[in-house]
């Protein structure tokens, strides 16, 4: 039953092969048993999700159910559901119960999905290692004799659907948070455009930049969970009215006459040559769909990660004031003056590199310093998208890979987050454009999964999503578990 | 030394809309402590902005009547700040592209003439909440339902050299938003709040002097004594040799003393930049054109219109013309009366002598322009004497019956005026005066009017007041003149 | 792009965070590490580019104008961590 799809699990449902509480309980079971493991969940709700489960079977029994109804899955704890603690990760939000739900938990909620839990992230999802979570960090399933990062920050989700715990669960991506670990859990995420899905309710990092999508174990279910994520919501005024396809109708589209991208700067010493040759033999598998594959270049790339890291702390320092202890969240004890309660709540609440982004965000703002970082990252910001819009021009899609290495170690990257932050260097530029991307299971390296991204045009979501699937068909990265190698 | 004074304002103007900037919380002012903070307005986590249409709307209203250019893209920033009244740790608000760009507006001095005062330009941002400093067990208490409420913040030149000409200023504008019905002008309920950037220098300098900034002044009268004030603090400081610091100022109006603010002595750094959850906001010619195709009647053209169509003074007209609120009751009463001059007479009189020694705004006044019009044609038809219509105007103001003709009856104002009934009367008092009577026809035309006087307080007395003096004195001199 | 502990505590401040001496000496390297990387941002030749806010260039839509949200204060107040009257806490505010 742990291998059942989104898309099987919703045909059991119908043909009454099982019913939704049966499978609820069997996941929360299972999640009993192996989360102490993984840590992949912050919280568990299994009160609430077997009272969902059973409404669930009485919909299905009465005939009003739609193709979610009763199938249990799980949220990043960064979207905010009603009555259910929601951390974000972070000591600040230890004890936050919203009073409200997210547009998409909503929209899940609507559908009548049964949410197992809220899953583990990087704290305010500032993290490409899942090692910044105030509630421990996150072990990769993948992980053999070395304990590795599931990837970050949407590493609970990763690990969640990985270790079967979750059949898919939701993420959110600000510079590559949802497709570095999919790539790294043998996943396929999806990172949908900029404005597709609403951010209503999703606790901010950089406002311009996040991005809600599906994580899932394949491309159908990816189609499935963005039908109900995406769509404008009058709540988020950066939520766009663009009609929303039926993103399941094109999955099987033939790829004929289709011409994709490979961007002759990704080739660079970042990338190894056994993740090159993932590359390459993706390219290969494209070809025998019938896609063309010619070289595209994007010559601002590299000036993608020193633009993210003005403009993602940047909107984080300012976003992340309203956690003051005034009116939620963490309250130091006893504070002496004003000065004092800020101070203390802030520097008590927030863990090393929230605080760290903070200062740099707080600095590249700072009186004298704003046209040289801010205006200056922003104007760069619009030539990384120009070079997307001159690449689309050309092709329809682009292949390039999710990361420079399959998952590493915890420490891997050292005291210096520099580091940490090149990680990024292959996923960061699609947030700057704004456009979707897409990591799908392509291969292993050193016997771990790595993933092969889909870079495409506004909102040509259901593009990706063809090209996913068909890569899908063609091989079967997709189908291996920890377990089943 | 003789020193000039320079004034520049900053004014800060609360949106008459329903609903707040981003929420949809009520605006309503008087409400019980948060319950209308919503989460957006409480910066709950993930909660996001989505401006209102109205708050635009009324600032580019705003921007017509002060002849300013209209920004046809604008967005918002971020201003980054904590205090507990902020939530969200920023003030959302416009640098670089502000709704209203640079304007005018004219002010009339004492002398009669005209002065025009630049606006430097207007924005949009979200009011703050309050602190309450009442004690709570040491600590302050915070409500946010002001939070978030539309602010325009209309920005002078330093243009003005007196507090006369900044009070003048701070008049007129109020006249311009409750004039465009923008802005409800309650002062009292903060709906107007001026802060005042005063500096001096010694008279012919060109250079400016290092200003001082007050704040938060929320009356006429407490904003001129409070530059008064902090002219004389300055030109003391000079004068003794020392120097004005620049630095913000809180004045305590009761006490009538202003001292430094404490908690914002450090230089702050804002750290503006574009808010990434809200997209720039566009407008074309064609709106702003239906806008201003839409605009309410201005106070310098229903100025005009009440000399015009009324015959009233230039004074007169000024007066009526400023307060929008003042001015919809003029035209209410002068319309039902049928007696603009009449009706103008009371306004300026009774009406606004009796909201000024209460301290009430003409929204508050408890005299229905329907009842005191009925008022004017009862003085008007004779049914009441100009004395007894005062006495009614204390009923009408006092309780709650606007109904005047029942008050006149109730109260006995009614005037007698049958000639018959009166020509008796005087009949009657007469028999009873013959020597003032000889006294009065020995007498010169000059001394003859002097003595009528001693024939209408017995007349009066005679018909208990309500006799109509105007034919008690032409039946007098009827009878006295033979 | 050098950035010491001074730094660090001014900029500490505006943000309202509290650093140590010893915390301040760590993140002004790691800061100074990052502010190498971001000065690579110098390189970029930018005359003339607009700066871009928001990815897609769309233009805002404006609410109408009316109340929707209705009192909540007993479910907002219940996450505070200080509240009476209806009022949220805070030390002595000093203007």
């Amino acid at each position: 039953m742990f291998e059942f799809t989104i898309k099987e699990l919703a045909q059991g449902l119908a043909d009454k092969s099982f019913s939704s509480q049966e499978i609820t309980q069997a996941y929360l079971d299972r999640i009993e048993a192996l989360n102490p493991r993984y840590n992949a969940y912050i919280t568990v709700n299994a009160e609430q999700a077997i009272e969902a489960a059973k409404q669930a079977d009485n919909r299905i029994a009465k005939g009003d159910a739609s193709m979610w109804t009763g199938i249990p899955f799980a949220h990043k704890d960064i979207f905010c559901t009603q009555g259910l603690l929601t951390t974000c990760g972070s000591k600040m939000l230890h004890n936050f119960v919203p009073p409200y739900d997210a547009t998409v938990v909503a929209n899940f909620k609507r559908e009548g999905a049964v949410c197992l839990g809220k899953t583990n992230l990087d704290e305010f999802a500032m993290g490409s290692s899942n090692e910044h979570s105030f509630y421990g960090r996150v072990i990769n399933p993948w992980s053999k004799d070395e304990e590795l990062v599931p990837g970050g920050s949407s590493g609970g989700s990763a690990a969640a659907i990985a270790a079967r715990l979750a059949p898919a669960a939701t993420g959110t991506d600000t510079g590559g948070s949802i497709r570095q670990p999919a790539a790294f859990c043998n996943l396929t995420g999806l990172k949908p455009t900029y404005g597709r899905v609403s951010r209503y309710g999703m606790i901010a990092y950089a406002s311009s930049l996040d991005q809600g999508g599906p994580m899932t174990r394949n491309a159908e279910d990816a189609a499935l969970m963005l039908q109900v994520m995406a769509g404008h919501d009058p709540k988020d005024s950066t939520s766009m009215r663009q009609d929303v396809p039926d993103y399941s109708a094109d999955l099987n589209k033939s790829l004929e006459g289709l011409t994709l991208g490979l961007p002759k700067e990704y080739f660079n010493d970042q990338l190894s040559q056994e993740m090159a040759n993932t590359l390459t033999a993706a390219v290969k598998v494209f070809e025998q769909l019938g896609a063309k594959v010619k070289e595209v270049s994007l010559p601002n790339a590299d000036l993608s990660i020193p633009a993210y890291y003005v403009i993602a702390p940047a909107e984080a320092s300012a976003n992340l004031s309203r956690f003051d202890g005034v009116r939620y969240g963490y309250r130091c004890e006893e504070p002496a003056d004003l000065m004092d309660l800020y101070e203390r709540s802030r520097s008590e609440g927030f863990g090393t590199e929230v605080k760290r982004r903070i200062l740099i965000g707080t600095y590249a703002l700072s009186a004298g310093y704003y046209d040289a970082y801010y205006r200056k990252a922003q104007q760069v910001r619009r030539l990384v998208k120009n070079d997307f819009v001159a690449a689309f021009e050309e092709v329809d899609a682009i292949l390039a890979p999710t990361t420079p290495s399959p998952a590493f170690g915890f420490g891997a990257k050292g005291d210096d987050p520099v580091q940490m932050y090149l990680e990024d260097i292959f996923t960061i530029s699609a947030n700057l454009a704004g456009i979707p991307g897409m990591s799908i299971p392509a291969g292993k390296v050193n016997g771990l999964p790595v993933g092969l991204q889909l870079l495409g045009n506004y909102f040509d979501e259901a593009r990706l999503l063809n090209l996913a699937h068909q890569f899908q068909t063609a091989t079967d990265w997709h189908l291996a578990s920890p377990d089943n190698q | 030394m003789q020193w000039e004074t320079v004034i520049g304002l900053e004014v800060h103007v609360q949106l008459a809309t329903k609903s707040k900037i981003f929420s949809g919380s009520s605006t309503a002012f008087g409400a019980e402590a948060n319950t209308q903070a919503s989460a957006v307005d409480l910066a709950l986590p993930g909660t996001l902005p989505v401006p209102n249409e109205n708050a635009f709307r009324y600032a580019i209203m705003f921007g017509l009547a002060i002849d300013a250019d209209i920004n046809k893209r604008s967005f918002f920033e971020r201003k980054n700040y904590f205090y507990p009244d902020l939530p969200k740790g920023y003030q959302t608000t416009q640098l670089e592209q502000p709704i209203v760009g640079p304007g005018k507006v004219d002010i009339e001095l004492a002398d009669g003439s005209t002065k025009t005062v630049r606006i430097h330009h207007a924005h949009l941002e979200e009011d703050a909440g309050k602190s309450l400093h009442e004690d709570y067990h040491g600590m302050s208490g915070i409500d946010l339902n002001r939070a978030g409420t539309p602010l325009i913040e209309i920005v002078s030149e330093p243009d003005m050299r007196t507090a006369e000409e900044a009070v003048a200023f701070a008049k007129k504008l109020h006249a311009i938003v409750t004039s465009l019905g923008i802005c409800d002008g309650e002062m009292a309920q903060g709906s107007m709040r001026f802060d005042v950037n005063i500096s001096i220098r010694p008279e012919g300098e060109e250079k400016l002097g290092t200003r001082t900034e007050t704040k938060n002044l929320n009356s006429f009268r407490f904003m001129e004594r409070a530059i008064k004030l902090e002219v004389e603090r300055q030109i003391d400081v000079l004068e003794d040799g020392g120097s004005i610091t620049q630095e913000t100022r809180l004045y305590d109006g009761d006490k009538d003393v202003s001292r430094a603010m404490r908690s914002k002595e450090e230089a702050n750094d804002y750290r503006y930049f574009p808010c990434p959850d809200l997209l720039p906001v566009e407008f074309d010619e064609h709106y702003i054109q239906s806008l201003r195709d839409a605009m309410p009647e201005l106070p310098d053209a229903r100025k005009a219109r009440f000399v015009a169509d009324f015959g009233l003074s230039e004074y007169d007209a000024g007066i009526l013309s400023t307060d929008a609120d003042v001015a919809h009751y003029f035209e209410a009463v002068a319309g039902a009366s049928g007696d603009a001059k009449l009706s103008a007479n009371w306004i300026m009189g009774e009406v606004s002598g009796r909201l000024n020694s209460e301290d009430l705004s003409m929204k508050q006044c408890p005299v229905a322009s329907e009842a005191l019009a009925t008022l004017i044609q009862r003085i008007k038809d004779n049914t009441v004497s100009s004395a007894g219509a005062k006495k009614v105007f204390e009923v009408l103001w006092s309780q709650s019956s606007q109904d005047v003709d029942t008050i006149i009856d109730q109260q006995g104002l009614k005037q007698v005026s049958d000639t018959g009934a009166l020509e008796a009367m005087v009949d009657e008092v007469l028999a009873g005066m013959p020597d003032q009577i000889a006294q009065y026809q020995a007498a010169d035309e000059k001394k003859r009017k002097k003595l009528m006087g001693g024939f209408m307080g017995p007349l009066m007395k005679a018909s208990k007041g309500q006799g109509n003096p105007k034919l008690f004195n032409e039946i007098l001199q009827r009878k006295l003149n033979n | 792009m050098s950035i010491g502990p001074e730094d660090i505590k001014k900029i500490a401040h505006l943000a309202r965070l509290q650093v140590s001496a010893e915390e301040a000496e760590k993140l002004g390297g790691d800061i100074a590490n990052i502010l190498n990387l971001v000065d690579q941002l110098q390189a970029a030749n930018t005359e003339g580019v607009e700066p871009m806010a928001n990815p897609l260039d769309a233009v805002q839509v404006l609410r109408s104008d009316t109340v929707t949200e209705q009192n909540q204060r007993e479910a907002y107040q219940a996450i505070a961590p200080a509240t009476e009257d209806g009022l949220y806490l805070v030390p002595k505010v000093i203007e």
